[in-house]
């Protein structure tokens, strides 16, 4: 029998300012990015045109650039789309030449300038994907899916408070915004192409992480009714390591899956999935480093009845207690 | 609990797996479409599996359109669209597709999806026409009738001889004559009875004329033709031969409606003048009610006061005559007879139809009245070899994906491993059912979640296999382990699914087309997830533990 991190006793609360340090290292400098520079938001949220064109030869960026150049457009992005011969022209309203409504004129102009430098459409060129959106829809789109986001956050945190505690609830929450802060760091320094997809990616990481912190959370829910002289330092380093198992075996299949659809499910769906791999590091992270100290915080600034035998642990700043002994004795 | 025993178990599981199968069975239906190459209406038997692909799998063309505001603000848009969604649909069926989608979307949007259309500017062009509205007179005095005997031998001898004809050609009428003949007699049987009956009795079955039946009304320049044979009909009717005999000043148009006459259904073919007396452009104003009186369906008209002196002309003329209400070329239900002169304000009277068809009549009114010009907010082609390609590759790694979760489950669990593996098919096949139960379309996010759910899926297992490892641990017996394993674990499985659901329900309420497939696939998927983990799986162990009473250790 394969048994991982059996009776780990690991002290994870100990090592949190570490976590902490680590977590920021990462956050700051995206966050300062993402201020300065802002997100690559796709065409679904500015508005503007997107065309993907499959070619008979690998042609390179470069000839579509002077052929684009060519015809006038000159702040289309082109990029090259998962292998040399599929090429992706982004022409975002906002940017340059580029004006509201000339959506339709800049697609034809993209066809007529491929065709010039390329020949004639079906042997030398295919267009395979065209999307236009007018600017109106682009707004109505960003509108939303902050709307969703700040939407899941209220939904869950009445769960949690509903469910648990509003403690946990909060805890929950604020550990999920964490994920938030570094998925966007992370989205910003592989700046990945936020489309709506990669909208749903990141809100499904908060459902994913959520559950991971629930998971630890109700186990130390369990915890503290069974051992009720334990401090909360130590029913929350017993509960992540009971579960750590689970932890290990969770993420290893779900992370099996999105491993598999970044590497074999193509260019559409690879930040979907490249934001769903990092998903499960920052969910798992913030789970043991996030939400369990910030509870221990909250329960230490407002105490509350569920922490009953809890309610006397150390102080953040002193030192912390001596690893314990993995035989916890249930009062009685 | 309920289900005790593992017969009741093992029966639901078993209802369950059936439904399954037969919520994702494939079934054949047989739809008209027009046929790309010739512009003709053609059967075409399409093997439906119940989960439709959507645009970004399948190939196609997405437009969201909205009344254009930039010359001026529209102010009713929300019957603006309603019109030019009436439009749109009547022009549906010149697409080559066979499930197009026409919906109204918010208040003023309308999306318009066309699976498996390739030339979006054809698209376009189809749906932004403005709509042309006319009225005309049917043919009263039946010249088209009196010259189907003709147009039948001229067919006869194109039949036969078929001089200077493409190959094609020939082999076509040949074909046509051969059907014919079969379904003329089958055909004849509703329209017996009849005391005027057609010139079909003269001669042998006319090619034409066989495929044409009175109306029971016996309206001058009203006929029914065969549904299925409509087709035909048509392009009989395209033949240059057949067109040179349509007598002058006479138009043959199709209608909109079927109408059903015992088992079988019969589209109208009318044969009106080729002059209409008054166009759309007249036309100021068009209302359903019903008449408190009559307790009758109405639909109230007010005209130009040009187009009133028109009209009041026109039907000064035509008293007792038909009037044929046509709409982008379709004859639009029954055409109404004119009871006497008509000035600026006229109704037209439906009888005991339901209101509903009256406000259908005055939308199709005003919405050749009133043309509403659209833009399109939102385009998207995609080519049908991009969405084969999506599929392959979303297919590639959901079965790398999911082998590699299986391996993971059998190694470390064993036996308890494989069990949950069995589990993990009934998830997915229960999953796909809940796709096909609730009508939605898989698109590629969509694909992409229901890989992703079951990585996400075994995590219920996972939870109560480590649970019981636990309570084996703490020396408990193989049985008590068991079901304390399944006991303690479900309210983390609980919570963390409900919570998951939620922030997936929310995706759904606020996102559009792909990304609403994605969160719907999620949401089955958790619902599928917490049945599969928690109640099959119990049952397996229930019956290994039945077998094998007095086993020590578990493989888990």
């Amino acid at each position: 029998m394969i048994r991982l991190f059996a009776n780990a006793n690991y002290d994870f609360i100990k090592w949190r300012r570490w976590a902490y340090a680590l977590t920021g290292a990462i956050i700051i400098p995206g966050l300062a990015l993402f201020l300065v520079h802002g997100l690559n938001y796709s065409i679904e949220f500015t508005g503007g045109t997107l065309v993907q064109v499959h070619t008979a030869q690998p042609i390179g960026t470069a000839t579509i650039r002077g052929a684009l150049d060519a015809a006038g457009i000159r702040d289309a992005e082109i990029q090259e789309f998962g292998d040399p011969l599929d090429y992706v022209v982004r022409a975002r309203i906002g940017q340059g030449a580029v004006a509201a409504g000339s959506t339709e004129a800049t697609a034809a102009a993209v066809d007529s300038a491929l065709a010039h430098a390329l020949g004639a459409a079906p042997e030398h060129y295919r267009i395979v994907r065209f999307d236009a959106i007018s600017p109106k829809v682009g707004r109505e789109l960003q509108g939303k899916a902050f709307l969703a986001i700040f939407f899941s956050f209220i939904v869950t945190l009445i769960y949690l408070a509903i469910r648990f505690e509003w403690r946990f609830g909060l805890a929950a929450v604020l550990a999920t915004f964490h994920d938030i802060l570094t998925t966007i760091a992370f989205i910003r320094y592989l700046n990945l192409e936020v489309s709506l997809v990669v909208v749903g990616a990141v809100l499904t990481m908060v459902g994913y992480s959520l559950n991971d912190t629930i998971i630890i959370f109700d186990r130390v829910r369990e915890n503290l009714r069974k051992f009720r002289r334990q401090n909360l330092y130590e029913i929350l380093n017993l509960s992540i390591n009971e579960t750590l198992p689970r932890s290990v075996l969770t993420h290893g299949t779900t992370m099996a899956t999105t491993v598999a659809l970044v590497l074999l499910a193509g260019e559409v769906l690879r930040p979907f999935a490249l934001v769903m791999t990092f998903a499960i590091f920052t969910g798992t992270f913030s789970s043991i480093y996030i939400a369990a100290p910030l509870l221990m915080y909250i329960e230490k600034r407002w105490p509350g009845q569920d922490a009953r035998g809890a309610r006397a642990f150390r102080p953040a700043g002193t030192a912390a207690p001596e690893p314990r002994a993995p035989q916890p004795q249930p009062t009685r | 609990m309920l289900f005790r025993t593992i017969r009741s178990r093992l029966l639901v599981t078993g209802a369950l797996v059936v439904g399954s199968v037969f919520a994702l069975k494939p079934s054949n239906s047989i739809q008209r479409i027009r046929d790309a190459a010739t512009g003709r209406m053609k059967d075409t038997t399409v093997r439906r599996v119940p989960i439709s692909l959507g645009l970004d799998l399948q190939g196609g063309i997405h437009l969201a359109l909205e009344v254009d505001q930039s010359k001026g603000p529209v102010p009713d848009c929300a019957d603006a669209i309603s019109r030019a969604e009436r439009v749109v649909r009547s022009r549906i069926d010149q697409f080559g597709t066979t499930e197009p989608v026409v919906q109204i979307v918010g208040r003023c949007r309308l999306v318009v999806e066309l699976p498996g259309e390739k030339d979006p500017a054809r698209a376009k062009g189809i749906i932004q026409r403005t709509a042309f509205l006319e009225f005309r007179i049917t043919d009263m005095q039946n010249l088209f009738r009196d010259a189907l005997p003709e147009i039948d031998r001229a067919l006869r001898v194109a039949g036969v001889r078929a001089p200077g004809q493409a190959e094609a050609g020939a082999a076509n009428v040949a074909q046509l004559f051969g059907a014919d003949t079969t379904k003329g007699k089958k055909g004849k049987a509703p329209a017996k009875g009849k005391a005027a009956k057609d010139t079909t009795d003269l001669n042998a079955p006319g090619a034409l004329s066989s495929l044409l039946f009175q109306s029971p009304l016996n309206m001058p320049g009203e006929f029914l033709v065969p549904e299925e044979q409509v087709p035909v009909a048509e392009s009989l009717l395209a033949r240059p031969e057949v067109k040179r005999l349509i007598p002058r000043g006479i138009d043959l148009k199709w209608g909109t409606e079927l109408a059903s006459r015992g088992a079988r259904a019969y589209r109208g073919l009318y044969a009106v003048q080729d002059r209409p007396i008054i166009t759309g452009e007249e036309l100021e104003k068009a209302t359903a009610r019903r008449d408190q009186v009559t307790n009758q369906s109405v639909v109230d008209f007010v005209l130009s006061r040009s187009g009133g002196r028109k009209f009041e002309r026109e039907t000064g003329r035509h008293i007792h005559d038909y009037m044929a209400i046509i709409l982008d070329d379709r004859v639009q239900g029954q055409p109404p007879i004119i009871n006497g002169q008509i000035g600026q304000h006229g109704q037209i009277e439906l009888g005991s139809k339901p209101l509903q068809d009256a406000q259908d009549l005055a939308l199709v009114l005003r919405a050749g009245a009133l043309p509403a010009p659209l833009t399109i907010v939102d385009e998207s082609t995609i080519g049908p070899s991009l969405g084969q390609d999506s599929i392959r590759d979303g297919i590639r790694a959901g079965v790398v994906g999911v082998v590699l979760v299986v391996l993971i489950m059998v190694v470390y669990y064993r036996v308890s491993g494989v069990l949950a593996v069995a589990a993990l098919t009934l998830y997915i096949a229960f999953t796909l059912a809940g796709l096909a139960l609730l009508g939605s379309t898989l698109t590629l996010p969509g694909l992409a979640g229901l890989v992703l759910s079951v990585g996400i899926a075994v995590d219920a297992n996972v939870l109560i296999f480590e649970r019981i490892r636990e309570e084996l641990q703490h020396g408990k017996l193989v049985r008590t382990a068991v079901d304390e394993g399944f006991k303690h674990a479900m309210s983390a499985i609980i919570d963390s699914n409900v919570s998951t659901a939620l922030t997936a329900g929310i995706l759904y309420l606020v996102g559009t087309g792909p990304v609403r497939g994605f969160a719907i696939t999620l949401i089955i998927g958790i619902g599928a997830s917490m049945i599969t983990a928690i109640f099959v799986v119990r049952t397996f162990y229930m019956i290994w533990l039945q077998r094998r009473p007095d086993m020590a250790t578990l493989s888990v």
